[in-house]
Order: structure tokens, then C-alpha cells, then sequence
């Protein structure tokens, strides 16, 4: 275990080739955003980009899939609320 | 702005895509691939980057990898991170576009190998939506591509032989496996023990699965299946049932197994956007799954389209090298490159790996009992949360006679993953509420195959073509 990112806070450690996805749930995390209709908690389903269900907030932008995004030192990841744009409703 | 075009540019970077870059390459022909994944390999050799030997235990036939990736690397453009969003036809070849790192970058040949692989079919049942529930290929990418164990203690279910791969990898990196819930009975193999011994590496592939499951003492239950999961914030358990052969519950026989994991998988599902969007002909494969129609040479209907591997029919990684390997040196010759004529051996082997592949899909199939197991509050599409009684409410309510108006109406399928997690499921259902065989041609178009943002979509038409 070499870097860290910042997920909602807490240091999350990952080792290089990890993703953010994997990195979460190898700390225990298993949901990172609520769905838009019941508020239910999701993580990795799929864990191979098709399911879109990891959707979580890196660096500002929403919907970026968990599975995907590789970890960075000084990443900002962020659990999301439904579509991660609260700032958007009307 | 005029550009030099590929001669042929391969979609997807697994087995038969790599087998088919590296043939192609070989034959004289100027080749580009693109690859969603960062490193090459696909699902089946997934590892983690630049790190392939930390998990050669769990993979076979590296040495194959290693060669075909020095092919492809020597003498190939190899684009990697580029997730193709649509092929179309350009004027006498084709341009192929993809979404790499927010832009687009559009990719022209004279001929297009599609070899975009699968992903595991779903089956929905309560519980399935709980965080831990992963899909088998996810909990074996986890392993494989990150070095990370699904849980402490994981439950595999559904059908078909990837469960055993996928339980002896966790096991083998110290998971404890809670059962291995095979919903068919294992004697469905009896029937195909003529192909099984054309293919002998398939045979000790699985006994070898078999003595690594009996050494951890993992249960294989055949006949049985995790028909829900339970848990609060995540999956705590799961019930697990005996099934009879319509996969319906054999009353009494439900009992809870703990587990903080689970792995499911019901075979799986070709990715067959492209050729649809291109107009290449399909057709249903024995387990169900629509497939492109291929010839001899691995061409589909489309001229200048080939295909190869998972795409034109489910049936594993040995047919995919074989396919791809084909399809690379017929694509040559077809635009006029001096090929040797095609080894005998290749066609065999292709024949013997699809005759396995259908004794497989005959072991395993998905009979539609798995309906039995929801109540009216499962949700079916995960992406829209809509229900199975919304489903079956678009049919008896709503008058929907077919899965695309109960999309239509229910928002079943509509979502980000744009009803490849629930295409089965929504299909099936649809059919048994309206009493008409399901079209599965029906929930498999998408004209967009990966999300494109509207920016990247509306930018100024410099397109930036590569090749040139």
C-alpha cells in the first residue's frame, strides 16, 4: 500500500493499477451513492464498466464509474446522491 | 481533410481481437486497435497493469498473451482507453469512433474486425441490489485486474462452468467460499461427452477447477441456487434453494447461508451493438444469446465486417484465438494481401471448440422459473429501480405487447446501462405476461454503444482522424 486518495474525508490507500472502484472495496466501502428513486445504496455490481451502477463523484464530476477511474494520490472522491447534480434541481 | 485510412482497424482488445491484430499485422496489413480497457487482455486475461505475474496463478496460457501482445505491440497502433461508441460505413470503408478521454477520436479502415467480447447475463431475485451482490466476471475482475477479494466469505451461484473458475480463484487468494450453487444439474453434461473429448484442455481445465474446490472443501450444490440475498446496508446472507428442473423452488428446501459476498453469473451476453448499428445479420445461439451471423472466414454480412470471438457466439477464449486468428488473415486476403492458404488445424479447432460450446450452453441453460423467486417489489432494472409489478403492470394495465413498449412505458431499461443488466430479464418477462415468444433483437439495439457526451458529440468538426 503506497498512496492514498481523499474519499469523503478519510484516506483511502490503493496500490497502483487499482481502481478507484476496487480500492474502495478492498477498504471495506461498499456503497458510494444512493439511487435517485428509493435512496438505495450502490457500489460495484458488475465491476467491469457495463452496469453504470459505481457511479461516484471524482475531482467535481459526477457519474464517473468507480470501476474505471484509476486511483491517484490526491484524488477527491465523493459518494453522490442520485445523479451526484443536487446543484442543478429546481 | 483527406486522411490515410487503416486497412483493417480491430474493436476490442481480449483474445480474439489481439489474436486477430497480430494475424492481420503479420499478413502486411496496416492495423489500429482500440481497446475500452487500458491493458490488453480483455475479461480473460485481466491483471493488473504492467503486473501480469502477480496473478499468473490465476490465469492459463500467459505465454500466449505475452506473444500476441508483443505482436500487437511491434506492429500494431494499439489505442488503448478509446471506448467505440458507433462503426459506420464511409464511403467504401468505415469510420470507427470513440470516446478517449473526454474527446472523440475517429478511427478509418478499409475493413473493421468487431471482437467487443460479453459480460454476464443477470438474473434478478430479491436482495440482488444489495451492495456486496457483484456479478461473477465482476467479483473475477476484481481479483484478477485489482488484487482484491470480493468479501471474507462469498457465495457463487447461477450456471455454467465460469462459477467453478471464479470460485477456485477466490479460494486460491484465501476467501472463504460458501458454496458453489449450481442451478442445473451436472448430468446435462451426458449428452455432450462426444464433444467434451474433441476438447480434451477443457476437460482437464475443469477437473483441475474440481480438485481446487475439493482441496478447500467448497460444496458444489448442483440443482441448487441463491435465490435471495439479505442484509441491511449490504449483503449479511443469502437464501439458497433447491431447484427443480423448471427452476422452480422445491418447497421446504430453503435454508440461509451467512455470507458478506456474493458472486452471480448466467452465462453471458455478446456485446452486439456494433453489428446491429452496421446491419450485419444475427441470429439466437443455442443459450439464448443473439450473435452475429459469421461465415467460414469469420465475415459477417456487412462486406469489409468481420467478426470474431464471444460476438459470434458464446463459447470461451480457445475460440476466440481460433476465430480471431481467422478472421485476421481472411480480412487480409480480402483486400488483396498474399495469405498462405488457411491451416487445417484452425478450422478443426474451431469446429471442436463450438461443438463444446454447444454442449455447455445445452448443460446450462436459463429456464424462466427464476420468476418464481421475485416478489412485486424486486426491482428488475436496476438503473430505473422499476419493479417486477410495474413490469407486469405495463402488460395486464398499460397494454404493452412486447419488452419495447413495456420500456417504453416503464422506463425498464432505460437507463445508464441501457438494459444490459435487465435486457434478459425485461425480455422473459415481458413474454410470459403477454403470452408471446420474446424478440431479443428487441432490447440489443443501441445506437450508442458507450455514454458520448453531448460537448464531445457537438464539438467543431475538426474530427481528428488518426492514421494519417
Amino acid at each position: 500500500m503506497n498512496d492514498r486518495f481523499d474519499f469523503d474525508g478519510r484516506d483511502v490507500p490503493f496500490t497502483a493499477g487499482q481502481s478507484v472502484g476496487a480500492a474502495l472495496f478492498a477498504a471495506g466501502v461498499t456503497a458510494w451513492r444512493t439511487t435517485r428513486r428509493g435512496g438505495r445504496p450502490r457500489g460495484l455490481f458488475c465491476g467491469i464498466g457495463v452496469c453504470f451502477d459505481c457511479l461516484v463523484t471524482v475531482d467535481g464530476r459526477p457519474n464517473q464509474r468507480a470501476c474505471l477511474v484509476p486511483a491517484r494520490a490526491r484524488l477527491r472522491v465523493r459518494s453522490q446522491k442520485g445523479t451526484g447534480r443536487a446543484e442543478l434541481s429546481v | 481533410m483527406p486522411s490515410s485510412r487503416y486497412d483493417v482497424v480491430v474493436v476490442g482488445g481480449g483474445p480474439a481481437g489481439l489474436a486477430a491484430a497480430a494475424t492481420a499485422a503479420r499478413a502486411g496489413c496496416r492495423v489500429a486497435t482500440l481497446d475500452a480497457a487500458t491493458e490488453p487482455g480483455g475479461q480473460y486475461w485481466r491483471h493488473p497493469p504492467g503486473r501480469a505475474d502477480a496473478v499468473a496463478d490465476l490465469h492459463h496460457d500467459l505465454g500466449t498473451y505475452r506473444r500476441l501482445v508483443a505482436a500487437v505491440r511491434s506492429g500494431v497502433d494499439h489505442l488503448p482507453d478509446h471506448h467505440v461508441w458507433t462503426v459506420a460505413r464511409h464511403g467504401e470503408g468505415f469510420d470507427v469512433r470513440a470516446v478517449a478521454h473526454g474527446r472523440e477520436t475517429v478511427v478509418p479502415g478499409s475493413a473493421v474486425i468487431l471482437a467487443p467480447g460479453a459480460y454476464d447475463r443477470q438474473v434478478p431475485f430479491p436482495g440482488w441490489d444489495l451492495p456486496g451482490v457483484l456479478t461473477a466476471g465482476g467479483a473475477q475482475a476484481l481479483l484478477k485486474g485489482h488484487q482484491v477479494r470480493a468479501g471474507h466469505r462469498v457465495a457463487v451461484g447461477g450456471t455454467g462452468p465460469f462459477l467453478l473458475s471464479v470460485a477456485a480463484g477466490l479460494a486460491t487468494r484465501g476467501v472463504e467460499v460458501a458454496g458453489v450453487f449450481e442451478a442445473n444439474s451436472l448430468l446435462g453434461w451426458a449428452r455432450g461427452v462426444p464433444a467434451v473429448a474433441r476438447t480434451p484442455g477443457r476437460l482437464a481445465e475443469g477437473a483441475r477447477y474440481a480438485g481446487t474446490l475439493a482441496w478447500h472443501r467448497i460444496g458444489l450444490h448442483a440443482r441448487h441456487a441463491i435465490v435471495a440475498a439479505r442484509g441491511d446496508d449490504r449483503v449479511r446472507a443469502v437464501t439458497v434453494a433447491r431447484l427443480d428442473s423448471g427452476w422452480h423452488v422445491v418447497r421446504g428446501s430453503k435454508r440461509t447461508v451467512a455470507c458478506d459476498a456474493v458472486a452471480v453469473g448466467w452465462g453471458f451476453v455478446p456485446q452486439i451493438e456494433l453489428a446491429l448499428s452496421l446491419g450485419c445479420a444475427t441470429r439466437v445461439d443455442t443459450d439464448g444469446s443473439l450473435v452475429a451471423v459469421v461465415d467460414e472466414n469469420q465475415a459477417g454480412t456487412v462486406p469489409g465486417v468481420y467478426l470474431a470471438g464471444e460476438v459470434c457466439g458464446v463459447g470461451g477464449a480457445a475460440l476466440a484465438l481460433t476465430e480471431g486468428e481467422i478472421c485476421g488473415r481472411a480480412a487480409a486476403a480480402w483486400l488483396g494481401y498474399a495469405v498462405d492458404r488457411i491451416d487445417d488445424r484452425l478450422i478443426r479447432r474451431r469446429r471442436a471448440h463450438r461443438a463444446f460450446a454447444r454442449a455447455m450452453h445445452r448443460a446450462h441453460p436459463v429456464p424462466d422459473g427464476w420468476r418464481t423467486w421475485l416478489d412485486p417489489t424486486t426491482v428488475v432494472c436496476r438503473c430505473e429501480e422499476v419493479t417486477v409489478a410495474e413490469v407486469i403492470e405495463a402488460v395486464d394495465r398499460l397494454g404493452a405487447t412486447d419488452a419495447r413498449t413495456v420500456k417504453l412505458l416503464s422506463r425498464a431499461g432505460m437507463g445508464w446501462c441501457q438494459g444490459r443488466m435487465c435486457g434478459h430479464a425485461i425480455g422473459c418477462l415481458s413474454s410470459v405476461a403477454t403470452g408471446l415468444p420474446a424478440d431479443p433483437r428487441q432490447l440489443a439495439e443501441r445506437p450508442v454503444a458507450t455514454p458520448v457526451p453531448l460537448g464531445v458529440l457537438a464539438a467543431d468538426d475538426g474530427d481528428p482522424r488518426v492514421g494519417a
